[in-house]
């Protein structure tokens, strides 16, 4: 078959787009397919009218990739692609529209606050924060409305690092969320097909809970898969997670970032397109499944095709 | 039957991946921040305009006596400009180091002088020869980005020291020097970048430069004095290199073609005490047997042609006027509460934004516009120091682009600068030509700022 694989693009997340690509390129050849490889620019839409390839495998995070942009293009030209549709992809890159959604389903989420720019520009917004202490309390986590990583991402443990904080998320983006932070472990369901792969925690390698950068990088943080999880609390994990990713309409995989709080989980976010990397967190957990990353991507292609087959 | 080669297989599990871990050097666990390298890593779109590198301009070279020049290597002297040379280098090829360090007054002996993959691969040995894990290294602050790397690859504790508009504070210095006596710790060297400096733009005056000189003599201290762009001084009194101040016993001096000549030819050099050039040279050895044969080729002929002096100064009027643009649009495009510095030479100009300002956060901002910097963070090894902070390069780019290009990280700052007014009820701070707004202002705002945090 022959698989286009459209990676790189110009969102922040750019490096690791590349990285889940290649990846992926190779496992597809492995399997024996033809590969089309597209770092997605102006001569997108050409390349793939050209290309015409029988599937589109979407290896692309953040804005512009994981957002739906992509996937709209693709639906245009009638390309199968891996992965959510657009209004899944549109739903998830948005916190705020996710964590709507979530609330709306009756999913547990952190409680938040949402805020765009214009509204402390124009409309006097800063007076409104008095409210956060009573209803989020401190520390709580102010960010970017849309991006993947932790970039924007702060814990402002007093007013007097509020404003800071939001001038980082808006850096970002235009909307941002403040939300309450919630202690707890933290984990992450990789959900393929409509079904939830073993759970993996992450745990910070330095005991600083609020390095957020480290999350993402081996050696600074440890990860655990299967966390060690009660039967109980696997099962409220798993459908908090699986609960998410039907809330927000998510198809083919997605990955669902939780806390398990002592109140029980908190869904923080969807991750439309996670990342396929070497040390990305939905390759450890299909490889604790039994699945090797081959068997993942095959899996992957197979839902693009046959969505019914989830 | 013959094998059919077939490509290496990635790593397919985290497992292969643990494996590997097991196996890494010690040193290779300080990192820096991925998310800065990933942030870095957007910077090379073509459409961005970059005013983060460090590049010299290399297109004003004449095509013309680079080819005449590559096409008497291959007649006169192919089979040796293609063969294995001497560690040290070529001794044609210090005779050009002597005269280039002879044009900014110094005097070494040939022997002293080993010639080096660029200025970087100077300083790499350096640190081999000298540093052991947990050996006290000390530099300014912020210092060469390209330095960190280094120092954190040999496991140092490294000490920065910070700057003004003199250089180095050897006030600090001396302070910091007491500081580890006590604890019984002596530090290996003391790195300085003392003119033109990366990333600062600062140079060290002359009564600094020698006391420096002077303090290393009494504790008998070495000064690792590295020294790119000292040829490249657009205005005001050149002044003498620390090397030359101190004749040669405890500076060890650093240099390079790179913003001379070609930064593509990878040739520098590193001069040293005898005994330290000698563990120095095995140290190359090691790393690499010896520098490119065929550019040390290419430097010889080009130093017989006699017009290096003049190709620099076109490059100090080039870069001069390029300067000049800067300062220029940063007078126009940065908010009053900016401040940076304006060099006397070298390629760089430091900005420093008001502290609430993350520079990190600021570049992701300016990508969306198609420009970047290097953000303050870079310079330090406490990566949490220079966040408001950013380096400039004004060399590698046109006037045209480097106006552009400041005119969008200016508005990208503006636009911060106003909303952490609207944030705090600050506004009037955004205005250039008042003062800052009377600290009553946020009194019926909320309890932000001004209190320090607890």
């Amino acid at each position: 078959m022959k698989v286009a694989v459209l990676k790189g693009g110009r969102s922040l997340e750019r490096g690791v787009s590349l990285r889940s690509g290649a990846r992926v390129e190779d496992a597809l050849e492995r399997l024996g397919h033809e590969v089309v490889s597209i770092d997605a620019g102006a001569d997108l839409v050409k390349r793939l009218a050209a290309g015409r390839p029988d599937a589109a495998f979407v290896a692309m995070h953040g804005v512009g990739g994981e957002d739906g942009t992509v996937q709209e293009l693709l639906e245009i030209l009638g390309i199968p692609f891996t992965g959510p549709g657009v209004a899944a992809c549109a739903r998830c890159i948005d916190k705020v529209l996710a964590k709507g959604e979530l609330r709306d389903n009756g999913v547990p989420t952190p409680d938040w606050f949402a805020f765009n720019e214009t509204a402390f520009r124009e409309l006097g917004a800063a007076d409104a924060l008095g409210e956060l202490e009573e209803r989020l309390g401190f520390p709580l986590m102010v960010k970017p409305s849309r991006g993947g990583s932790a970039l924007g991402v702060r814990l402002a443990a007093s007013w007097f690092e509020v404003p800071e904080a939001l001038i980082s998320a808006f850096s970002y983006d235009s909307r941002v969320l403040l939300e309450r932070f919630v202690a707890g472990r933290e984990l992450a369901v990789s959900v393929l097909g409509g079904e939830a792969l073993p759970v993996v925690e992450a745990i910070p390698a330095d005991g600083d809970p609020y390095d957020f950068e480290a999350r993402y990088e081996i050696g600074r943080t440890d990860f655990v898969c299967p966390a060690e999880l009660g039967e109980d609390e696997l099962g409220a994990v798993t459908d908090a997670a699986l609960g998410a990713y039907e809330a927000l309409g998510c198809s083919g995989f997605s990955r669902v970032d939780l806390i398990l709080a002592e109140e029980g989980p908190q869904v923080l976010e969807v991750n439309a397109i996670p990342g396929l990397t070497d040390t990305s967190l939905l390759p450890q957990a299909a490889e604790a499944a039994g699945m090797s990353f081959e068997e993942l991507v095959e899996r992957i292609l197979e839902l693009a095709l046959k969505p019914a087959a989830a | 039957m013959e094998e059919t080669p077939h490509r290496r297989r990635a790593h397919t599990s985290s497992r292969d991946l643990a494996r590997y871990a097991g196996l890494f050097a010690a040193r290779t666990g300080v990192m820096r921040s991925s998310a800065m390298r990933d942030l870095m890593a957007v910077t090379a779109r073509p459409e961005v305009i970059s005013l983060a590198g460090g590049l010299p301009d290399t297109s004003t070279f004449p095509a013309g006596t680079f080819a005449a020049q590559m096409t008497r290597i291959a007649q006169e002297s192919t089979a040796e400009a293609l063969q294995y040379g001497p560690t040290e280098g070529f001794a044609e090829t210090v005779d050009c180091i002597l005269e280039v360090m002879g044009a900014e007054g110094m005097l070494p002996d040939p022997d002293d002088v080993i010639v080096t993959t660029g200025g970087q691969q100077a300083i790499d040995l350096v640190c081999k020869t000298l540093v052991d894990p947990g050996d006290v290294v000390i530099c300014e602050a912020p210092t060469y980005p390209g330095a960190v790397p280094v120092f954190c690859s040999y496991q140092a504790e490294t000490i920065q020291i910070d700057c003004d508009e003199d250089g180095m504070r050897i006030d600090e210095l001396e302070s910091v020097l007491a500081r580890l006596d006590s604890e019984g710790k002596r530090p290996k060297f003391v790195y300085s970048v003392p003119s033109f400096q990366n990333p600062a733009g600062v140079t060290m005056s002359l009564e600094r430069r020698r006391r420096l000189v002077e303090l290393a003599r009494r504790r008998e201290m070495l000064v690792v004095e590295d020294s790119p762009y000292g040829l490249l001084r657009f205005g005001g009194e050149p002044l003498p290199p620390l090397y030359q101040l101190d004749g040669g016993d405890f500076v060890i001096y650093v240099g390079t073609f790179s913003k001379i000549l070609s930064p593509g030819i990878r040739l520098g050099w590193a001069v040293a005490p005898p005994p330290v050039m000698e563990k120095i040279v095995l140290g190359k050895q090691a790393s690499d047997l010896c520098s490119s044969t065929l550019t040390q080729h290419f430097v010889r002929e080009y130093f017989g042609e006699r017009r290096w002096r003049e190709y620099i100064a076109e490059l100090v009027e080039l870069y001069r006027g390029r300067r000049d643009t800067m300062v220029e649009a940063l007078h126009e495009h940065f908010p009053g509460e900016a401040t940076w510095t304006e060099p006397e030479g070298g390629l760089f100009i430091w900005a420093t934004l008001p502290e609430y300002i993350d520079t990190g956060d600021l570049l992701a901002k300016a990508l969306r516009e198609d420009v970047a910097f290097v953000p303050g963070q870079a310079a330090y090894v406490d990566e949490t120091r220079g966040r408001n902070s950013m380096r400039l390069n004004f060399s590698g780019v046109g006037d045209d682009e480097i106006r552009e290009g400041v005119r969008r990280i200016g508005k990208a700052i503006a636009e911060q600068v106003e909303l952490y007014g609207a944030l705090t009820g600050e506004r009037e701070i955004a205005a250039p030509e008042r003062a800052a707004a009377p600290e009553d202002t946020t009194a019926d705002v909320l309890p932000f700022r001004k209190e320090s945090s607890a």
